[in-house]
């Protein structure tokens, strides 16, 4: 057995909460210094409530992290989104301290947590080569050494001496990762990076990713592309809210993950009519997102037809409500609207209305359900959003051919493609195209 | 793809050991990764001199500009007009030899102190030791003192002025300079990662330590008994000693110059402190 890379023994990391999102003014501590002796004092007359509200509130980001990682394996780390796995890539590359625990890491450690990190628009690229390369820890030698193949690899050989500003975005992104694709450190720390640049480009990089565990380097690889974990990498692991929660062959993990930790807001119910999202019209009672066939706790894939169904009390008779529904994706764009014009006004009471989401229709990816209820089809009465949150997730198929990469595009419908010959005569074996 | 990674086992005798904990990292540790990452402290001030002069029209030429038309600006109406004494030599002489340090010691400050905070992207996705950033700005404002600083000589031979063996002791008072901006750059940009104010503060504050410095005005305007004191602010020294070395205005200030030592000394230390132990904590404020 080989020797190992990596050693953790109880890693924490603590982040008081808000403490990412805001920095500090100095008139804030300020102001927190004569609040101090009053609050205080507002504890010591045992008013215990305002002494709790004030207090700074924490959030593990990790907890009790325990793992071993022998050289020359290659790690897949999957989890959801502040599950915590960019926290550890960010302690094992030193970027921030852990609050507690302890690790050994025994080679030069590469970390790419971000592709172009340290890209400055004024310079050329042949210049951003360079400077890029000594950001993530190349020696000017190394640089020397992989300039060429680093050229290559991006295809931006002809702009090398124009400003990077004046590139594309594609070509922008293909010179950043050209560069830290040759970064060889024997312990590399990859998030989420392969998600840039066009589909063959994705490919070539998922290739080079390859190469690396190929040759015995030890990868650390944080990823969404639970395709991509499970072909690339020898053994991955979960996380969740900070805790490793599984930890096997990829293949395994990734299943098991698709069917214990797909996101809970599939379903929200509200007993209490009184107390209901709504008003003196409407009040939603459930709200919820079900595979149209099998049992309502299966992950929703790309391929899934779902059913979305609110069950709601009509408070007003004679009154025409409609329900409209957005869905968002995760980069916020707005996918569809769908609305149920053209019913008879329902009659007061405990409703139900549903709609069934095609399956070969949405693309993989967070999808935010928001719910708008119009007085007459033109007067809004109540706008509920994000009620409903559903993960949809991708699924191997057919359908994708060799590629594993990310499919781009806001939906991923199913359309049938039909190739025939018009021409029999035209180039020399047939095959003009 | 080149054949020359080496292979994880092979390489492991020779690999270094990270040992990753809490908190608190030693000072000759400190030292000794400083000096592993000095091609990255190359190329970040490398870059910050390539980007500052980037479509210009004048370039490098900006380095000399600005200290010289503050000094011809002074020497109009500071020399000529108000009658400022300036030691018994051409006024715009005198000015033009402290507006060169001067300005590497503005320069030095301001960028420092907004170092950490302008490279905020790579303090957050990857690891150097941090005190590089406002390591790098002052190498940067040492660039643009040497352009500045050959522009002295043609400056001082118009007067007819000839410096003696004193000129040797120049990059010692260029060097105390740059370290007086290194310290309170160290505070500063500390102080900026946590709490922005110091951005608006940093303008303000040159702009009152300007005041504070004998650029426009000999330190002998300041009452004999008071001299000493007012060798705290390092800047004193550094441009009495350039005077001194360039101009041969009378006996090396020995004493001023001691005191300006001593609380570089001290600004520069506690800098190094009070940096070191906010380190840890720069990648989850900023």
């Amino acid at each position: 057995m080989s020797q190992l890379a990596i050693r953790c023994q109880g890693i924490g990391k603590r982040y008081r909460m808000g403490e990412r999102q805001r920095y500090r003014a100095l008139r804030d501590t300020l102001a927190d210094a004569v609040r101090a002796p009053l609050r205080r004092l507002r504890r010591a007359f045992g008013n215990r409530a305002a002494g709790n509200a004030s207090r700074p509130e924490f959030l593990w980001a990790l907890k009790d992290v325990s793992l071993e990682i022998r050289q020359g394996e290659v790690l897949g780390i999957i989890g959801r989104n502040g599950a915590g796995k960019s926290t550890l890539l960010k302690i094992l590359s030193r970027i921030t301290t852990p609050t507690e625990g302890y690790a050994e890491i025994c080679g030069r450690v590469g970390a790419l947590l971000e592709v172009g990190t340290g890209f400055h628009p004024e310079l050329t690229g042949r210049e951003n080569i360079y400077l890029n390369g000594a950001v993530l820890g190349m020696t000017r030698d190394e640089i020397n050494r992989r300039f060429d193949d680093i050229v290559d690899f991006s295809e931006c050989g002809r702009f090398l001496d124009m400003p990077v500003k004046r590139y594309s975005s594609g070509m922008y992104m293909r010179l950043a990762f050209a560069v830290a694709a040759h970064l060889q450190t024997e312990i590399l720390l990859v998030d989420e990076v392969l998600a840039v640049g066009d589909a063959a480009f994705q490919k070539k990089c998922l290739g080079k990713m390859g190469d690396a565990a190929h040759r015995g380097r030890t990868v650390l690889f944080v990823s969404h592309n639970l395709l991509a974990v499970d072909s690339l990498c020898t053994r991955a692991i979960c996380l969740h809210e900070g805790k490793i929660v599984m930890e096997g062959p990829p293949g395994q993990v990734t299943s098991r993950y698709l069917k214990n930790w797909i996101p809970a807001s599939t379903e929200v119910i509200y007993e209490d009519i009184g107390s209901a999202p709504g008003n003196e019209m409407i009040r939603v009672r459930r709200a919820c997102v079900r595979p149209l066939n099998g049992s309502p706790s299966d992950p929703i894939t790309v391929r899934t037809p779902f059913v979305v169904e609110f069950q709601y009390w009509k408070l007003v008779p004679e009154v025409d409500l409609e329900l409209s529904v957005d869905i968002y994706n995760e980069h916020g764009i707005h996918l569809l609207t769908t609305e149920m014009f053209g019913k008879p006004p329902a009659p007061a009471g405990l409703l139900r209305s549903w709609f069934v989401v095609p399956g070969d229709l949405l693309n993989n990816g967070t999808h935010r359900i928001q719910l708008g209820v119009y007085l007459g089809g033109l007067t809004e009465v109540l706008y509920l959003e994000d009620l409903l949150v559903v993960e949809v997730l991708d699924a191997a198929s057919e359908l994708r051919g060799p590629y594993h990469g990310r499919w781009d595009g806001a939906v991923r419908p199913h359309l049938k493609w039909t190739t025939e010959q018009i021409d029999l005569s035209s180039g020399p074996a047939g095959v003009p195209i | 793809m080149d054949g020359q990674t080496p292979s994880g086992t092979a390489h492991a005798d020779s690999a270094p050991l990270t040992i990753i904990r809490p908190s608190g990292r030693w000072w000759t540790l400190c030292v000794s990764e400083l000096w592993q990452y000095r091609e990255l402290l190359y190329f970040l001030t490398w870059r910050d001199i390539k980007v500052r002069y980037k479509q210009t029209l004048l370039g490098v030429a900006w380095a000399v500009i600005q200290p010289l038309f503050i000094a011809l600006t002074l020497s109009v109406f500071l020399g000529h007009l108000a009658k400022v004494p300036s030691d018994g030599m051409p006024y715009a002489v005198f000015a033009y030899t402290a507006m060169v340090p001067w300005q590497l010691f503005a320069h030095a400050l301001t960028e420092a102190s907004n170092s950490l905070v302008a490279n905020e992207r790579l303090i957050t996705k990857v690891y150097f030791p941090r005190m590089v950033a406002p390591m790098s700005a002052v190498l940067g404002g040492l660039v643009d003192f040497g352009i500045a600083f050959f522009v002295l000589v043609p400056f001082l031979a118009c007067y007819r002025i000839v410096p003696g063996a004193s000129v040797l002791a120049l990059p010692f008072f260029a060097l105390l300079a740059a370290l007086a901006a290194f310290g309170v750059g160290l505070w500063l940009s500390a102080l900026n990662v946590q709490y922005r104010d110091v951005r608006y503060t940093v303008g303000f504050l040159v702009q009152l330590w300007f005041l504070l410095t004998p650029v426009a005005y000999p330190s002998s305007v300041v009452p004999e008994r008071w001299r000493a004191w007012y060798g705290l602010n390092p800047m004193v020294g550094v441009i009495e000693g350039f005077r001194w070395a360039l101009l041969r205005t009378g006996a090396p200030p020995v004493g001023l110059l001691a005191v300006s030592v001593a609380m570089t000394a001290a600004i520069l230390v506690s800098g190094l402190y009070y940096f070191q132990r906010m380190e840890d904590t720069f990648a989850d404020v900023i």
